[in-house]
């Protein structure tokens, strides 16, 4: 028997201002932009929405400020903070909330300034006393810390994580939307400088602003909205630390628990998926995702990658946007996973389209490996 | 007053950060399944049981994973270290450049004095590995 919220609810409406760089804008300038470009994409206004779900690197209490400035009247909202995880695990609790009646339309929204405001990541109240007196580089070193135990562990090399970073620049490069468009070589990427061991600045994501927002109902409206509804048919999330050091094993990540839910809701397995995104902050986060997930055995990432298979003409489409290395990574990047799974599901992505995807897998992180979502989505055909 | 007397006294952080001042590098130990966790808290993460031991660590470890992190300042070592006991923590390691710092090197704890005294490690004498 199929889990009840199996395609229970859809994606129907998304926004996504594209404002890369965008000096004198807010968070909240690009929050309150996406929200209305999600609305106005599936003919729905500010006044139907009565779930509000949000979070901001900035804000400690986002859903006061994001209600108070769009003017809805909220009956129900979640503004949990897992890092940029943290729009995935909102996608599950607006599901669950919609199917229980407590909403009727569900806003998901994001919008930062990480790079007009200085570059940095934008800092979280979030002291780590046990880790503060070693200046690890935030969030950077504890992923070294992972990139190095992998390498130790399989094999991995610089190389293979360079080719992370080369398939997301093909892919940006058939997205005019991308960020950092045009040629790279291995080579560049192996002689950028290093900014902790074995990680280079061409091994991390970009720095961008930007603002993302989805619109989600209940399956019996989304079918009479403007656009074809992508239906939500897993959800999964899974925490399993806050500090690096109390990861139980810096090769596996709780993805592996957070897809095995989403599998199980969705009642598909790794080869039923069409197209697939996962978070990449860092080129290893994307070796680990696809083993986590289950597309290659665990250890065998960096070979599955260097063979060329989530490049465009691969065999597994993957970070089809040009991903956080190549598209844009606003501080916190979760919710552009599902804009492009919801674009490519609508035939929508031009000469980066995956030819008839049906099934596509988000997956995304938050704070050092520390949260896991994942979502899997389809088309009306999958119901 | 109705307080739980399992939690009298100061928390696991105060005690942490009080025997480090006294020189001392403390650990908790579950009474009930063993384990020993780093950092400090009121329940074991193993088996969520409440009644947790002090004791003073061996301070023999072994390199986890290490970074060596690049600064125009300087460069230095960031280090996981999985403690003789089972716990995991991070610190550096020193006495070698940090990028010779590799993993399954074994190391021994180190009290480094200050206003905010910490436990750094240095590679155990005769390891040669």
């Amino acid at each position: 028997m199929s889990h009840p919220l199996r395609g229970s609810a859809a994606i129907v409406g998304i926004g996504n201002t594209k404002r890369w760089k965008a000096p004198g804008r807010t968070p909240f300038d690009q929050l309150q932009e996406a929200a209305i470009l999600a609305l106005e994409d599936c003919g729905l206004g500010l006044k139907d929405v009565d779930g509000l779900f949000c979070a901001i690197s900035s804000s400690g209490l986002p859903v006061l400020n994001v209600a108070e400035r769009l003017g809805i009247s909220v009956r129900h909202a979640d503004g949990t903070m897992v890092g940029g995880a943290s729009f995935l695990f909102h996608l599950q609790s607006a599901v669950a909330a919609l199917e229980n009646g407590l909403c009727d339309v569900a806003l998901i929204c994001y919008g930062s300034n990480q790079l007009s405001a200085g570059g940095r990541l934008v800092s979280m109240p979030d002291p780590q006393p046990y880790e503060a007196p070693y200046k690890p580089r935030y969030p950077i070193s504890s992923y070294a810390l992972a990139a190095a135990r992998h390498m130790h562990e399989f094999g991995t090399t610089r190389e293979n994580l360079a080719d992370v970073a080369l398939a997301a620049r093909a892919w940006a490069n058939l997205n005019p939307d991308a960020f950092a468009r045009g040629p790279l070589t291995r080579d560049e990427i192996l002689s950028s400088r290093m900014v902790s061991d074995p990680i280079t600045r061409a091994d991390c994501c970009l720095v961008t602003d930007g603002g993302a927002a989805l619109v989600v109902t209940r399956a019996d409206r989304a079918r009479d909205l403007a656009k074809p509804p992508a239906y939500v048919l897993g959800t999964g999330v899974a925490v399993s630390h806050r500090q690096i050091a109390a990861m139980p094993d810096l090769t596996t990540t709780a993805a592996v628990e957070s897809s095995r839910r989403a599998y199980a809701m969705a009642g598909v397995s790794p080869t039923d998926i069409d197209h697939v995104m996962v978070y990449d902050a860092f080129t290893i986060t994307t070796l680990l995702f696809l083993e986590d997930l289950g597309f290659c055995p665990k250890g065998e990432g960096g070979a599955f990658v260097s063979s060329g298979a989530i490049a465009p003409g691969g065999r597994l489409p993957v970070n089809t946007n040009g991903g956080g290395l190549s598209c844009n990574h606003p501080g916190m990047y979760g919710l552009f996973t599902i804009i492009e799974a919801v674009e490519q599901l609508r035939g929508a992505c031009g000469a980066r389209q995956v030819q008839g995807a049906e099934i596509a897998l988000a997956h995304a992180n938050g704070g050092v490996l520390s949260s896991q979502a994942t979502a899997i989505l389809g088309s009306a055909a999958t119901l | 007053m109705s307080t739980d007397s399992r939690f009298d006294g100061p928390g696991p952080d105060e005690i942490w950060h009080s025997s480090l001042a006294e020189g001392r590098f403390m650990l908790q130990q579950c009474r009930r399944c063993g384990t020993c966790r780093f950092p400090p808290a009121l329940v074991c993460r193993e088996c969520g049981s409440a009644d947790l031991a002090w004791k003073e660590a061996t301070g023999q470890g072994t390199v986890y994973s290490a970074t060596t992190v690049r600064e125009r300042e300087g460069n230095y070592s960031v280090a996981l270290i999985d403690l003789a006991e089972g716990a995991r923590m991070m610190s550096r390691v020193e006495g070698i450049a940090p990028d010779a710092v590799h993993i399954d090197l074994k190391v021994e704890a180190r009290i480094v004095d200050g206003p905010e005294p910490m436990v750094v490690f240095v590679p155990t004498k005769g390891d040669a590995s």
